[in-house]
């Protein structure tokens, strides 16, 4: 166990590496120049190189890589160009409201998407799985923002059953949490059906339901925990998923999560925020298919960690 | 050219009291309140040195003070952190007289030192000062550093000495840019990178609070050495807010003011209903909307192709996709700007000349370019407006829709043939008829990298510039502006830009909500003057 652990570490290290030179090498050879962004529309050729000079990016590639990585191990995601803040000062102060989104949005994805995806497994073919499963699909098509904007019309400005927009409370959670939970759920009911079928056709249900266990016993206590391993593995990439940002949903909602500080700094070709933000959620990624691999023995016994 | 030195040869002495400019704020206002006014995008900094955004303009004119000023919702001068200044006769001293007993946030009394300070802060290189060139008129400017300004002298400790390298007629619009705000250095020192977060200045209001990426809080400055003003006890900004979205709360009664305007997709709604149509304020801004022609890639190098492409645009029609929120441009400079030409019509709206125009130029079946666009909403139905236009007369536009900093950096490398400016286009850092041509049409800007997109470089209309922007006397202020309006018919025959509209801003408030109009829409303070404003109830 502990030296499964240490090898994926080790590779979780190696994969943040690899998304670390790619987003750099990506933001280095882009037509946009992060220097002009600072030096504003009225600033003069010499005031440009010398910033370019500061900042350090009149280096060579490799060097800029190299210092952005010397500093990263030394813990320093540096500061953002234009606000001059130390970036991981911004991504913490953006960091509660992220994980309180994520969590409620997971738990009503799960919520819906589980439920809508045992009901059509166990109806398989009927009109109901057929109803569910367009569903499905329309949820997982259907534009954030007009669902958005829908929602916190019908039940703020109409209804006043919560505020509209905002952060503090948890009446202000509610609508952006459950908005990504219809906009996900899709893709676990999908999920959980296809997952849920392939185990009711399994020997050992049937043997279940020889021996004439009731059906409700035979879902939840011999299908589910095997329907849901899969499932478990993609609440790992949706956390990865949750942590680099749901711009639209965030803005709509005015919720101070990490997307919108992402969304800005794009626009502005601030680097040290959008390798900031990258490199947290890659290794929200990679922590999240971690600890998922890490609960599946716990689940299903017959998985060994080696 | 006699008017100029007979003028010279009198001494400028010009002892300004404060008094003479002063403005009678709203005799019904009453003090207190607290407003909620929110914002799409997230506040990055309150240094005055770095800011240059738009929501964090007026709130960095209302933490701070420079040593000048402007009439609250006008464009017009007028002293602030100076009581007065002397300009000497070859316009190259300005001598400031201070304020006394005007204190910092901090309570520590504001000198001569503090300005020095200021000046010298803006203008190292360390800084990465935005707004650095804009004091390229000061002596000693080329060498700025740790050292500081040569040409800034502290005389005593309410008397400031300015040596300019070159008369320059803006320079006291240049003192009353945010750039030119006065910060007290032991603050700077003591919150070091994050001076920005932390902000002490002499002006109206002071940062209580500060939750990053939610919401700021304004408190009032009891101790503001203007008198009666700020009226507002707070405000509280609200950040990362959808404008759409803060139209429905201040609909719903929780916002004063939506600090990005009346989105244009709820426009026409609200202009429908009287009751809120009643409370949208409208104004000029010192904008305008263009399309560059580069004019150092063929066919843009003739001048016939230039004029065709600007007598094809149906400008009329495109200030209809944005609701007719603008009115069609004729020339480089809005007309709310100084040395603006009246009665010049612009280019004509005359597809058939403007075929003829391409024949004469040996262009008959037309050509194939491109047009480079920001890609964000109205910009690119816009551009697909000038792709139609510009069919009718043979030429065929392929669409660049990009990202703002990738068509900035096309527009400043020269690789752009055209660019539709909107949502990068020129608004005025000051209200002064030179800003419009230097960065954007003057030899200087059409430097690799610079803002003059056109890459149009005429050194005789330089020297009309160079020689306007001399006439520093105030005696000579008619006589510049009509220098300034020549140079800018000197672009227009030339005709390197397609002019197409100036923007209208359109804002609305809430009910209680006091103070005159001008305010919402000030063209200084953008968007608003939160100094001048108060709440009825």
């Amino acid at each position: 166990m502990a030296a499964y652990l240490l090898r994926r570490l080790a590779q979780s290290a190696l994969i943040l590496l690899g998304v670390s030179f790619i987003t750099f090498f990506l933001l280095y050879v882009l037509p946009a120049d992060p220097v002009r962004q600072i030096a504003g529309r009225s600033a003069t050729p010499e005031t440009v190189e010398n910033i370019r000079q500061q900042l350090g990016l009149d280096r060579p590639f490799a060097v800029q890589y190299a210092r952005y990585l010397g500093a990263l191990a030394q813990g320093d995601m540096g500061r953002s160009y234009l606000q001059k803040t130390e970036v991981a000062e911004l991504i913490l102060s953006r960091l509660p409201a992220t994980l309180l989104l994520m969590a409620g949005a997971i738990f009503f994805e799960l919520l819906l998407g589980l439920t809508m995806g045992i009901v059509a497994a166990l109806r398989r073919g009927r009109a109901v799985d057929q109803v569910l499963m367009v569903t499905s699909f329309v949820t997982v098509s259907a534009p954030q923002f007009v669902v958005s904007l829908l929602l916190l019309y019908v039940f703020a400005v109409k209804l006043g059953w919560f505020p509209i927009g905002g952060y503090g409370t948890f009446a202000h959670l509610v609508l952006p949490a459950i908005t990504l939970g219809i906009l996900g759920s899709g893709w676990y009911a999908r999920m959980m059906r296809s997952s849920m079928i392939d185990v009711l056709r399994a020997d050992y249900i049937r043997t279940a339901r020889a021996k004439g266990l009731t059906r409700g016993r035979i879902v939840l206590r011999h299908a589910l925990p095997n329907a849901i391993l899969p499932v478990i593995a993609m609440i790992g990439i949706d956390i990865g998923i949750f942590m680099g940002g749901i711009v639209v949903v965030e803005s709509v909602f005015g919720w101070p999560g990490i997307g919108q500080l992402a969304w800005q700094a794009i626009q502005r070709v601030d680097i040290p925020i959008i390798m900031g933000v990258t490199l947290v959620s890659a290794a929200a990624i990679v922590l999240g298919n971690l600890i998922a691999d890490l609960i599946a023995p716990f689940i299903d016994p017959r998985i060994r960690l080696r | 050219m006699k008017k100029l030195l007979t003028s010279t040869a009198v001494m400028l002495a010009l002892a300004l009291p404060a008094a003479a400019q002063d403005y009678a704020p709203d005799p019904a206002a009453r003090p207190g309140g607290s407003i909620t006014i929110t914002y799409k995008d997230d506040v990055a900094t309150l240094d005055p040195a770095i800011g240059y955004d738009w929501q964090n303009w007026s709130m960095i004119k209302s933490l701070y003070d420079g040593l000048m000023d402007y009439i609250p919702g006008t464009t017009t001068l007028r002293p602030g952190l100076a009581e007065s200044y002397e300009i000497s006769e070859d316009g190259l001293t300005y001598t400031f007289k201070l304020r006394a007993g005007v204190k910092f946030h901090n309570g520590r009394e504001m000198t001569a030192e503090d300005v020095k300070y200021s000046l010298d802060r803006v203008t190292n290189p360390a800084t990465q000062s935005p707004g650095a060139g804009f004091f390229g008129a000061i002596a000693g400017f080329d060498m700025a550093g740790d050292g500081g300004l040569s040409g800034v002298e502290v005389v005593d400790p309410l008397t400031l000495r300015i040596t300019l390298s070159r008369p320059d007629a803006t320079f006291l619009h240049v003192m009353a840019l945010n750039f030119a705000s006065v910060v007290p250095k032991e603050a700077v020192d003591a919150a070091g990178a994050d001076f920005g977060k932390k902000p002490v200045g002499t002006g109206a209001y002071t940062l209580a609070e500060w939750t990053l990426g939610q919401r700021l809080v304004f408190e009032k400055n009891a101790d503001y050495w203007r008198p009666g003003v700020p009226f507002l006890d707070s405000i509280v900004f609200e950040v990362g807010q959808e404008p759409v979205v803060a139209l429905l709360r201040l609909q719903n009664g929780e916002v004063d003011l939506p600090g990005d305007g009346i989105p244009p997709a709820k426009f026409n709604e609200v202009m429908a209903d009287p009751a809120q149509a009643a409370r949208v304020v409208q104004g000029g801004q010192l904008q305008t909307g263009y399309i560059t022609l580069n004019v150092t890639t063929p066919p843009f190098d003739k001048l016939e192709v230039r004029k065709a492409v600007n007598m094809a645009i149906n400008k009329e029609r495109i200030t209809q996709i944005i609701n007719g929120r603008a009115i069609p441009a004729t020339q480089p400079l809005p007309p709310s700007m100084p040395g603006y030409t009246e009665g010049y019509a612009g280019y004509p709206f005359d597809p058939e000349g403007a075929r003829a125009l391409l024949a004469e130029a040996g262009l008959a079946d037309g050509f194939e370019t491109e047009l480079y666009v920001m890609n964000t909403d109205p910009n690119p139905r816009i551009a697909q407006a000038i792709q139609q236009d510009l069919a009718a007369i043979g030429i065929t536009a392929n669409i660049q829709n990009l990202a703002q900093a990738n068509v900035i950096e096309a527009g400043g490398a020269g690789t752009a043939p055209m660019i539709w400016s909107g949502g990068m286009a020129w608004i005025a850092d000051f209200p002064d008829p030179s800003n419009f041509y230097g960065p954007i049409l003057g030899c200087a800007g059409a430097a690799p990298g610079g803002w003059n997109w056109s890459k149009f470089c005429d050194e005789a209309l330089d020297a009309k510039a160079v020689a306007a922007d001399s006439m520093f006397d105030p005696a000579m202020a008619a006589e510049r502006l009509k220098a300034w309006s020549d140079v800018y018919m000197g672009v227009m025959e030339q005709a390197p830009w397609v002019p197409v509209f100036n923007e209208e801003r359109y804002t609305m408030k809430s009910e209680r909500m006091g103070g005159e109009d001008a305010l919402y829409v000030d063209p200084v303070s953008i968007p608003v003057n939160y100094d001048y404003v108060w709440v009825k109830e």
